[in-house]
């Protein structure tokens, strides 16, 4: 492998895990403060991607506008679904939250199946980013890519800042440390939670608009997504939003080199990472013991 | 012990027995499919139920157990007696690797690491050649020992009925044994049992590779009763519709898991039936969706505690 092409394979894994991380945060979020295991959640992933093949011909080449359109029909979406299901399912266990929302994805699928079909679509890269950065003859890469990277960075960075510095920020962390005490200082958990869930549905809307034109459109996307989402999780660390990100990094690195190396068995060389931080660190590596 | 908590499995497994050779094809061949399920959710029954222990992932086993027999079969038709304990013996070891593993998390993430290790399993199967990728491979001859040729159906019925009445005593002689109550009292109260000086992992582990053996037979049985294995067998999908059996049927109750498998295969063989559901067959998806959210939703205690809802005296 010569040096450009390792170049190039470094930013697609970069970029694929930052694409992972967007879908995982989501999930962690929804997990960390609401106490909800959600199957469904790479249906959302499943729905963006869907949802950038309906509105791309709608936009055109007004592809930002569109991004920005398909996170508010999704954050709606997600406000709905919560109004809806998921508040029903906060005082349910796991193993019922896990059943209902495995019953949501079933919904989900065949609902795309009759409105959609089970076609694999493609979807054009807006005309203004199309072609190629070259860096002499060293290697050129998609301009594409480089733009969903840097919507990714810019994205993770704006949730630490929410997370991290602003009163709604505050009440989420508070909220996933200690729920009755959120209650007992008068916020309104109701809100708090619904707001949360539509955030963690658009990010991974978004995600899934934003890998649409890398990767094709296709039906069990959602199910593939959500599994790395777990494996992530479990080598990042309980409720750790920078152990995701590590993860997602390092899953993104081991998962597109693994293609270039291992063709044949490159599907199980995350498991194997996940195996190995097990046996390491049963507790991930930026999660702390119980 | 109540005596009818013997009598009406046995009553039952004799029933079944006799009527065999009454049932048209079609029949038979949808009890064996009950069988076999019922034995995949008896199976998944010991750790969720028994030992509080929330597997997504238990397809995996499962479909290791059948990928096994086909591929250790060859092209001649193996030998019945070597196929079955190699198919569970497989299955086993995959489970020991996970569950070793995987008993080193907790909750949630051990419902994720599961299913994780599961989809590793698929994805062997998936993308090599070693179980000729996404079509899976035929089994050209069925095992068969002597007279004992599964190729017969009347032989493959009673041997998977067979299969049910070992399985089912089986786990119902551990629920009564040491180790079942060392199990219960795990799933009630983990710290307890360790602070009472109970090796908790170890209990925990046997468990694993118990329940994956037990999966494992009920793999070898399926793919002598369809003679092709793919690795939809191990997809996620799979997992989480055995757990629902569990659950459906009725957590911590053997004849729960039984009862389970029943509906869930009865309420799909409707669902999915023009006769009954019209066009609406054509998405058994959409309505199975549905059906689920429901019934966990109005049953969280399973069918069995609809029995026991509206009979109380019956209240076992």
């Amino acid at each position: 492998m010569d040096f450009g092409t390792f170049l190039v394979q470094c930013l697609n894994s970069v970029q694929y895990g930052l694409l992972l991380f967007l879908v995982a945060s989501g999930l962690t979020l929804i997990f960390g403060i609401m106490g909800v295991i959600n199957l469904a959640h790479g249906s959302f992933y499943m729905i963006g991607a869907y949802m950038a093949f309906a509105l791309a011909p709608l936009f055109g080449d007004q592809f930002l506008l569109m991004l920005v359109a398909g996170v508010v029909l999704a954050a709606i979406f997600g406000y709905l679904l919560e109004w809806a299901f998921f508040s029903y399912l906060y005082q349910r266990d796991h193993l019922q939250q896990v059943l209902m929302t495995y019953g949501l994805i079933l919904v989900f699928e065949e609902l795309r199946s009759i409105l959609v079909g089970n076609d694999v679509h493609g979807v054009k890269v807006p005309a203004w980013l199309d072609g190629s950065f070259a860096l002499g003859s060293v290697m050129s890469y998609p301009w594409y890519r480089l733009f969903a990277s840097a919507a990714c960075i810019v994205l993770a960075v704006g949730l630490y800042w929410v997370v991290n510095r602003t009163r709604l920020g505050m009440m989420i962390r508070a909220g996933a440390s200690n729920r009755d005490m959120v209650r007992g200082l008068g916020i309104d958990v109701k809100r708090l939670y619904r707001i949360v869930f539509a955030a963690g549905v658009a990010l991974a809307a978004l995600a899934g608009m934003i890998a649409a034109p890398m990767s094709s459109v296709y039906p069990n996307m959602g199910a593939s997504v959500l599994i790395i989402c777990f494996v992530l999780v479990v080598i990042g660390g309980i409720g750790s939003i920078t152990g995701a990100l590590l993860a997602s990094l390092l899953v993104g690195f081991v998962d597109t080199f693994g293609k270039v190396f291992f063709a044949d068995l490159s599907g199980i060389g995350i498991y194997l990472l996940m195996a190995i931080v097990l046996i390491w660190k049963p507790e991930g590596l930026m999660g702390r013991r119980s | 012990m109540k005596k009818s908590a013997f009598l009406v499995p046995v009553a039952c497994a004799v029933a079944i027995g006799v009527a065999g050779p009454l049932m048209g094809n079609y029949m038979s061949d949808f009890v064996v499919k009950i069988m076999i399920l019922s034995i995949f959710a008896l199976s998944l029954e010991l750790l969720v139920g028994m030992t509080g222990l929330v597997s997504l992932g238990h397809a995996a086993f499962y479909g290791i157990g059948a990928y096994v027999t086909v591929l250790a079969s060859g092209s001649e038709g193996g030998n019945f007696a070597l196929l079955l304990p190699l198919a569970m013996g497989a299955a086993a070891l995959y489970a020991l690797f996970v569950g070793a593993l995987s008993l080193r998390t907790r909750g949630v993430y051990f419902i994720m690491v599961t299913l994780a290790f599961a989809q590793m399993a698929f994805f062997v199967f998936h993308d090599t050649k070693v179980g000729g990728g996404s079509d899976g491979i035929y089994m050209y001859v069925r095992p068969a020992i002597g007279a004992l040729d599964l190729e017969n159906r009347t032989v493959l019925f009673y041997v998977v009925l067979a299969s049910l009445v070992f399985t089912y005593g089986l786990l119902a002689l551990i629920r009564r044994s040491r180790f079942g109550a060392a199990l219960a009292g795990i799933r009630v109260n983990e710290q307890r049992m360790r602070a009472a000086g109970f090796a908790v992992y170890g209990y925990k582990l046997a468990a694993f590779v118990l329940a994956g053996a037990l999966a494992g037979l009920a793999g070898f049985l399926l793919a002598s009763r369809d003679g092709v294995v793919n690795p939809e067998l191990m997809a996620w999908h799979n997992s989480g519709e055995v757990l629902l059996m569990v659950i459906l049927g009725g957590l911590g109750h053997l004849r729960g898991a039984v009862i389970g498998a029943i509906a869930f295969t009865l309420l799909k063989e409707i669902f999915s039936t023009h006769a009954v559901m019209g066009p609406l067959a054509d998405h058994w998806q959409l309505t199975l969706g549905i059906a689920i959210i429901v019934f966990v939703a109005l049953l969280p205690k399973g069918l069995i505690g609809l029995v026991q809802r509206l009979s109380p005296k019956g209240a076992a």
